[in-house]
Parts: C-alpha cells; structure tokens; sequence
C-alpha cells in the first residue's frame, strides 16, 4: 500500500474571469522511504497540490479528485478534528521562507514544544529534553541556549534548521519539503539537504520533495514528476529522466539549464517548442 | 592629439577598482560601544571594456556593498574608482552626470524595482526627463525603441508593472538601465528571481544587448552554473575579500582557496553520471 496516493486531484480557484484551474487532473503515489521530486516552474501547480493534501487551501478553492489516500486513509473528506491529529504528526510540511514561517513572537523553543505538547502530550522536563535532542539532531549549535531565542535572532539557514526539527518532531512517516532551500546560500543548501536526506534515509519517511532547480532533483530524488500549467508531463525515476527524458517539456528544461548550453546561446523552453508540438500531459495509464 | 594619447595610455581598460574598502559603523547603546563592520575589506581589479565579470559569494560577503559603491550610491570609506580610466570623485555632490549616466544598475528582485503606480512608457521616460532636456515626443520614441530591443513591444508602453511576468519586468528594469547609453551595467543577481525556462531568455538577451552596445557587465551571483555560462572573468568573495580573482577558465578548472573549492563541492550537479552514481549508493545503503 502506498504510503500517499492521489489519483485525479483537480484544484480549481474562481478569479474575475471564471474558474482558474490551478492543478489539473494530477495523480501520483510515494511509497514509505521513497524519495519524490515534484519539478516545475513558478504557476505549475506543484505547491498547490500539496496544500491541497496539507488541507492549506483557503475555502475558495475547489478540491475533486477521485481518491486521497495516506497510509489507506481516504484524507479527502476528513474532519477538521481529524485532520488536525494527522497533520504535523504524520504528515508535516517545510516550507520555502523559513524566517517568515516561524512565529516571530515566541522563541522557537515554544514553538517546537508546542508541537510536542499537543500530538505527543509530554510534560514539561519531557518536552524541553525532547526539543534539545531535536536541535542537536538538526545540528543547531549550543541547543540549550538556542530554545530561548528569537526567530530574528538567527539565520535563514538556522531558522531552517528550526523548521526541519519542528516537521520531525513527531517522527511523521511523510515530509513534503516546498522548496526547502530556494532562499538560502549554495554552502548551506548543501548542509539542509545532506540533513533532508540523512534524516530521510534514518527514520525511513516518504519525501515530496518540491523544487524548481534541476540540481537539487538531481540530488535526492529517486522518482521524479514533471508538471507544467498544473499538469503532470511525465514521471520517471531519476535517472531515465536526466538520461532519456521522453517529454519534450522535460527536454526543453534539460536544455536551458546553463551547463548544457552549446555554444553561445542558450536554448530557450519557447524556442525549443518552435517545430515541437506543444507539451503534452502524459497519457493516462 | 593628448586626447587621443590618454585613450591609448588608458588602453581598454572600463573600470578599474584599487583597494576599495567600505565600513559600516554600528551605533552603540548605551554601555555598548560602536561597532564598526568591515563590508569590503579593500578589493582591487581591472575590467577591459566589453568583458563580463562575475562576482559570486554567499550573502553577506560584501558582494551588493561593492556593487552599491561601483555605481555610486554608497560612498567608499578608501580606494579610487577609475571608470573609462578617470578617476571618479566619489564624495557626495561631486559626481557628473556624465559619469552618472555611464554606470546603470539592475536589481535582483523585478517585483520591488518597478513603481507600481507608474506606467512602463514613464518609468523608462523618466531617466532622460530628468536628465536630458529632450521634448516628450522624442522621449515617448526613444522608449518605444527600447522596448523593442529588449523583446517587448510598443503595445506594453501604457501598461502597469503588475501586468507583467517575472521575466518581463527583469526586461524593462534592463531597459530602463538602458535608456542613458550607459558603459557599465552593473547586475545584481539579475536571474535569480526568474524561472530555469525564463532565465535563460534573459541570459541570452544580455549577451545580444553586450554584442549590440559594447557593455561592459559586473555580475554578481550565487548561481555557478549561470557565472561559468556567462562570465570572462571571475571572482570570489568571502567576508568582505576577494579570495580569488581570474579568468573564467582558471578559477574553474584550478580553484585555489579553499572556499571557492567548498562552493564548487556544494554546487548541485545534474549531470547522468552524478545521479547513476549516488543511485548505486543508495541502492548499495539499502541492500545492506
């Protein structure tokens, strides 16, 4: 049984000139300990369709899809009580600006005991050892002394690291990582990710990984999907994807990346589609 | 004829830096005493007309506080600035117009460049309304013109920023830079806020304008893949230093300092062979 399975999610948005389709009819499953990479640009409805699985969506937006699953669990039509137990405890979510997702008037000391509190009720020597331990498991320096700070206080690379401890705090079986490292330095990108993927690889999680960097897939990922205009273009394991990408999308991507540029000029995802169909979603199975 | 002997003797070089340096003083409270913050701790270098040099560091190295100093609009603390090989006078009320409109700048972030209460047709006017004493006509022309190098077209002359995409606004921000007939174009991570698809649009649209015009470029990124694409010359940053300085091919195939060799290792790569290999490791971690 998959660990997360979505199949068909449609999640449409009413704007002043109608309904907006933000994903469209997008299907994809992670196994436990398997490694996704969701790939696309800004618009392509890869974050949209997390939320949607997070249950983050405002009310306005319109959510079908024809099952989704976690762990066998229909999580589609689930209560708020419910989704509240589940959410942060087996399913949690990093997301992309780590300084503006932490609360900017507690110390992060609260804000990781909170989680703790409410799914894991320990008490309060439980709780501080527990978020000590967290922080050292993250590799956040003197961890004591770290609890009383301040997000303001410390680094976006740090504030990650904060972020990365509350999400496995409750050791959840599946992480969706939103563009976990897109506003932080090369040097620490590498740091977060090796820590993504040791954590990863230790407590056996199934990873989303969303991005929009062709490196950072190449990286992680064991499976990749491909979405572009809200719709999956093609999934493939990592490999066969940078070997013998079958999308013309995923060809256009692979060809404007800088490394791969011939000669002096860089072939663009529009020119690529002069002479090429226009990408297709891939046929469904 | 001494004109002519000063251009030969200042051969082609654009711009030349000689140990700059900028401190940020840091006002105390009252039992702290002031703090003085070293940004650029004195970097020289030379850049021959029509080249591209890349400046790369993480943040906080001093790499936009020397960006903000080649154009003016922080003062050096020490150093000469040679641009065109003459000597700026970088104190405040001091500068030319004429060395004002050779040095352009473009910002990294096109969303918070751009007046949102100002039409296209204005914002790309408005550096030769204050400049120049040119009629409107001929301004309202030449801005057209511009658009049109720099791939929109003359329909988006009455539109508003919002009505544009990243990579839109990141051409009229360059466009803008454009309209003085600037020298030196001075770019502070111009594509990192663009998508893979939409940066390499902008790239290439920067090399056409370098061909088209001459520019000389001083690219500041993080991206290393862009620099190796674009740059001539390279140079790394780090705590206010340049820790090494050369030309594109040097710097890449024989790094020296051990932080550029950290951020050559911390570059994500995306050829076949990096992922068959960390895909064997993996495979070999799970099976044992």
């Amino acid at each position: 049984m998959a660990l997360l399975q979505i199949d068909n999610l449609t999640v449409e948005f009413e704007t002043a000139t109608g309904w907006f389709r933000a994903v469209d009819g997008v299907s994809m499953s992670v196994e436990k300990g398997e490694v996704l990479a969701i790939v696309g640009e800004s618009g392509s409805g890869k974050s949209v369709a997390m939320l949607a699985v997070m249950g983050l969506l405002p009310w306005t937006a319109k959510i079908t899809a024809d099952r989704m699953l976690f762990e066998g669990r229909d999580i589609q039509g689930i209560s708020p009580t419910d989704r509240r137990e589940l959410i942060g405890k087996d399913i949690a979510m990093i997301f992309q600006e780590p300084i503006a997702s932490l609360n900017p008037c507690f110390t992060v000391g609260f804000q990781i005991e909170e989680v703790l509190r409410i799914h894991l009720g320990l008490d309060k020597k439980a709780r501080r050892e527990r978020a000590i331990e967290l922080f050292r498991q993250v590799g956040l320096p003197n961890p004591e002394e770290r609890l009383g700070s301040f997000p303001h206080q410390m680094s976006g690379g740090q504030c990650q690291r904060v972020m990365i401890a509350i999400a496995i705090a409750c050791n959840p079986k599946l992480l969706i990582a939103d563009e976990p490292t897109t506003a932080l330095d090369v040097t620490i990108q590498k740091q977060i990710l090796d820590l993504i993927m040791a954590l990863q690889a230790k407590n056996g999680m199934g990873l989303i990984m969303i991005t929009h960097d062709m490196g950072v897939v190449a990286e992680t990922a064991d499976r990749v999907v491909v979405q572009y205009k809200g719709r999956k273009m093609e999934e493939a394991d990592v490999l066969s994807l940078f070997e013998n990408p079958k999308s013309n999308y995923t060809k256009a991507l692979l060809a404007a990346l800088p490394e791969n540029a011939t000669g002096d000029r860089l072939t663009t995802v529009s020119a690529f589609f002069d002479g090429n169909p226009e990408p297709a979603p891939e046929a469904h199975a | 004829m001494s004109e002519k002997m000063s251009k030969t003797e200042t051969g082609n070089t654009m711009l030349e830096v000689r140990d700059i340096k900028r401190d940020y003083e840091l006002s105390g409270g009252l039992f702290k005493p002031k703090k003085i913050i070293h940004a650029v701790k004195g970097v020289s270098f030379k850049l021959e007309r029509g080249k591209t040099l890349a400046i790369v560091g993480e943040s906080g190295c001093g790499k936009s506080t020397l960006a903000r100093m080649i154009t003016f609009i922080d003062e050096p603390t020490a150093g000469d600035l040679l641009i065109d090989g003459k000597k700026v006078d970088t104190r405040p009320g001091h500068l030319t117009h004429e060395m004002r409109q050779k040095v352009q700048i473009v910002f990294q972030n096109p969303y918070g460049s751009l007046n949102p209460r100002q039409k296209i047709g204005d914002v790309l006017g408005e550096p030769l309304a204050i400049n120049t004493d040119m009629p409107a006509e001929e301004r309202r022309h030449r801005a057209n013109e511009m658009l049109k190098k720099v791939g929109l077209g003359p329909e988006h002359y009455n539109r508003y920023p919002h009505m544009f995409s990243g990579g839109q606004r990141q051409r009229i921000a360059i466009a803008r830079a454009l309209m003085m007939n600037p020298k030196l174009l001075v770019l502070d991570e111009p594509v990192s806020a663009l998508d893979l698809s939409v940066q390499a649009q902008v790239l290439n649209l920067l090399a056409d304008l370098q061909d088209e015009f001459n520019l000389t470029y001083v690219f500041i990124s993080h991206d290393l893949s862009v620099v190796r694409y674009i740059a001539d010359e390279v140079m790394v940053m780090y705590f206010g230093e340049a820790v090494e300085y050369g030309t594109r091919d040097e710097v890449f195939s024989n790094p020296k300092h051990d932080y550029t060799q950290t951020l050559f290792a911390a570059t994500p790569r995306a050829d076949v062979e990096t992922i068959r290999a960390r895909v064997a490791r993996k495979k070999a971690a799970t099976a044992a």
